[in-house]
């Protein structure tokens, strides 16, 4: 939404990402932001910093195929699995650069999304929706049983090399935040820009004439089995690169970090923050990590008070988590970003009600 | 011959307790369009809640069942007031997610009350076993069959031939007519919630009976997509023979092949009707025109 009073002269004007000058402000606002953050948070709290970059791209990539196209998943879990498991073995089983088999993990994530998109084709909203939970239960499995421990070589986890490209190497305690923290940083914002931009190409708009209205996008020309299978492949490459980042960067992968529950935290982000829009699966991204800290740190200045908040503290997370979600559905269900549409439409008009 | 005895009762008894909760989600789809994914937290609370009555509070049993019964149906009815009244007309992904976060709030909250470690049950169904064809089956299993089965039936009685039934169908069948008849769509949707209620409740006692009652209840409920989508999601004569068939799915996977796949089973099976018979065994054929 652009704001009243903005005339556009040309095309080239009116297809820019940002119209008036507060646009402009915030986004600086927002570099700043970026760039002050390593210097001002202890190792704690950098890396929950690092946590929310890697769900942003996972968030952006599932608001991608969720909110843009229509297409309900509850795989999410299973493609960040595929994601991680991919670029761990190609990289330190196989020997290839890190960030090759980065690549490549975003690139067979694609494809494993693709094919696990096929039932979208025939499927929509509800049977979709199971028809991924399913998925999510099969490459959950499949993970979980490691069938000739092939994955984890028996352990169930595999422990992950310090990521090191061309003779640089992550470095120790003192620094290894502050380093991943450049690295996330660099990939969550390129994430964005590429998703902001993906809504003005002709795929892109293909996307989302597929969720308004698929039938109507098929009589105008719009290739139905392409846009959706695009979507998942497209999306499921963001999921990918989270899945492979979360690996690197924790350093260890097993398959409780990929289970139907993280599949409904990424679906909460996007709830959260705003079907649809790409600051809003960002903004839902810091909410949705911010959230438990939150309340785990709130319950350890009160414990003396209320010593129900730390003994309960798991229950408690979950209760708010589902709290969060109902309430949010109920009241805005577009989601912080809309509360934030509101409240800068709110200053527009100010002194005016509109 | 007797392990095949043993999996037939295991399998029909496992079949009919996914058949009591699986009803309760059709019902609830049925009448109201609404998938719920809490299903299986209903179980929870549920038997959670006839626990209360029946050991914690040391009520007679069949007080103890009436108690659950009220809760439960409470329960179903303030879900719906509170949660899915203010989200009708909403797309099918915030219906979803909604019910996902009811999932996580009721869980939590049985946590926050109960702890997690199992809570043992006095033996509700007698305990010992029979001997059929040479397979030592225990009665509880035979019981649970038998409950059921009476439970099921009055349901389908219910349906057929009581006044709340027979609008409960109507609702179903086309919520506007309905309404033009004098029938209150509200209370339908109230009443689907409260039996779906109901249904859980009586299924997580059983299934408390059966193991324990601890939080595993809930991850039971997940198994009720498979039901419902092969026997169809709006059928409820399909949540019964869906329930029977994956029951027995389960139990011949683990006893003929092995423990570990019968988890994944049910899913596998989703997968390939969903791909060759979307709409299962008796679920109504959507046809989209423009």
């Amino acid at each position: 939404m652009t704001a009243t009073g903005v005339h556009h002269r040309s095309y080239t004007s009116e297809l820019r990402l940002r119209a008036t000058r507060a646009e402009y402000v915030r986004l600086a606002l927002m570099g700043v932001l970026l760039v002050v953050v390593p210097f001002v948070l202890d190792n704690y709290w950098m890396s929950i910093a690092n946590t929310i970059l890697i769900a942003i791209i996972g968030a952006v990539g599932l608001n991608i195929l969720v909110g843009y196209t229509g297409q309900i998943s509850l795989g999410q879990g299973g493609f960040l699995a595929v994601g991680a498991y991919t670029s761990v073995i190609l990289s330190d089983r196989m020997g290839l650069p890190t960030p090759l088999a980065i690549a490549f993990a975003v690139v067979f994530t694609a494809v494993v999304g693709t094919f696990f998109g096929l039932p979208g084709l025939r499927l929509k909203g509800l049977y979709l929706a199971i028809a991924t939970l399913a998925s999510q239960q099969i490459i959950e499995f499949f993970i979980r049983r490691d069938i000739g421990d092939f994955l984890t070589g028996g352990l169930g986890y595999i422990n992950v090399e310090r990521f090191g490209f061309l003779g640089f190497q992550i470095g120790g305690r003192d620094v290894f935040e502050r380093q991943w923290y450049v690295i996330l940083a660099i990939l969550a914002v390129l994430s964005v820009m590429a998703a902001r931009n993906l809504f003005r190409t002709g795929l892109g708009r293909s996307f989302m004439a597929v969720r308004d209205q698929d039938i109507a996008a098929e009589a105008i020309g719009v290739n139905l089995t392409r846009a959706k299978l695009t979507a998942f492949a497209v999306s499921s490459g963001f999921v990918g690169l989270a899945g492979a980042l979360t690996a690197h960067y924790s350093e260890v992968v097993s398959w409780e970090k990929f289970t139907l529950q993280v599949s409904i935290l990424y679906l909460a982000m996007i709830i959260v923050g705003g079907l649809g829009s790409i600051a809003g699966a960002v903004y839902g991204a810091i909410f949705m990590t911010l959230l438990p800290v939150v309340i785990r740190n709130v319950a350890n200045a009160f414990e003396s008070v209320v010593p129900f908040l730390g003994n309960q503290l798991p229950a408690v997370q979950n209760a708010t988590f589902g709290l969060v979600i109902i309430l949010f559905l109920i009241i805005e269900p577009r989601g912080l970003n809309r509360l934030w549409e509101r409240i800068k439409e709110f200053f527009r008009f100010w002194p005016f009600r509109y | 011959m007797s392990t095949f005895v043993s999996v037939l009762a295991y399998g029909l008894a496992d079949g009919a307790i996914l058949a009591l909760a699986a009803l309760g989600f059709v019902l609830i789809y049925k009448a109201t369009s609404v998938i719920n994914f809490a299903q299986g937290e209903f179980l929870l609370v549920g038997a959670y809640m006839f626990y209360t009555a029946f050991v914690v509070m040391r009520l007679p049993l069949l007080l103890a069942v009436l108690v659950g019964v009220v809760v439960a149906t409470l329960i179903g009815v303030l879900v719906e007031r509170l949660i899915l009244r203010p989200m009708i007309g909403e797309s099918a992904i915030s219906i979803i997610m909604v019910t996902i976060g009811l999932s996580s709030l009721l869980r939590a909250l049985v946590q926050m009350f109960y702890g997690t470690r199992p809570q043992p049950m006095p033996a509700i169904l007698p305990r010992g076993s029979v001997q059929i064809l040479g397979a030592t089956v225990p009665i509880n299993r035979l019981l649970v069959i038998l409950v059921a089965a009476v439970v099921l039936t009055a349901f389908t009685i219910f349906f057929r031939k009581s006044r709340h039934g027979i609008a409960m169908r109507a609702v179903a069948d086309d919520q506007q007519a309905a309404m033009t008849m004098g029938i209150s769509v509200r209370r339908i949707f109230a009443m689907a919630w409260a039996l779906a209620g109901v249904s859980a409740l009586i299924a997580g006692v059983l299934l408390a009976d059966i193991s324990a009652v601890d939080q595993n209840l809930a991850a039971f409920g997940l198994l009720v997509f498979p039901v419902v989508i092969l026997g169809g999601l709006d059928s409820v004569p399909g949540t019964i023979v869906g329930g029977m068939i994956m029951g027995l799915l389960i139990q011949a996977t683990a006893s003929y092949w092995e423990a570990g796949l019968a988890v994944v089973i049910p899913y596998v099976v989703l997968v390939l009707i969903l791909l060759v018979k979307p709409y299962g065994l008796f679920g109504e054929t959507r046809i989209e025109r423009v």
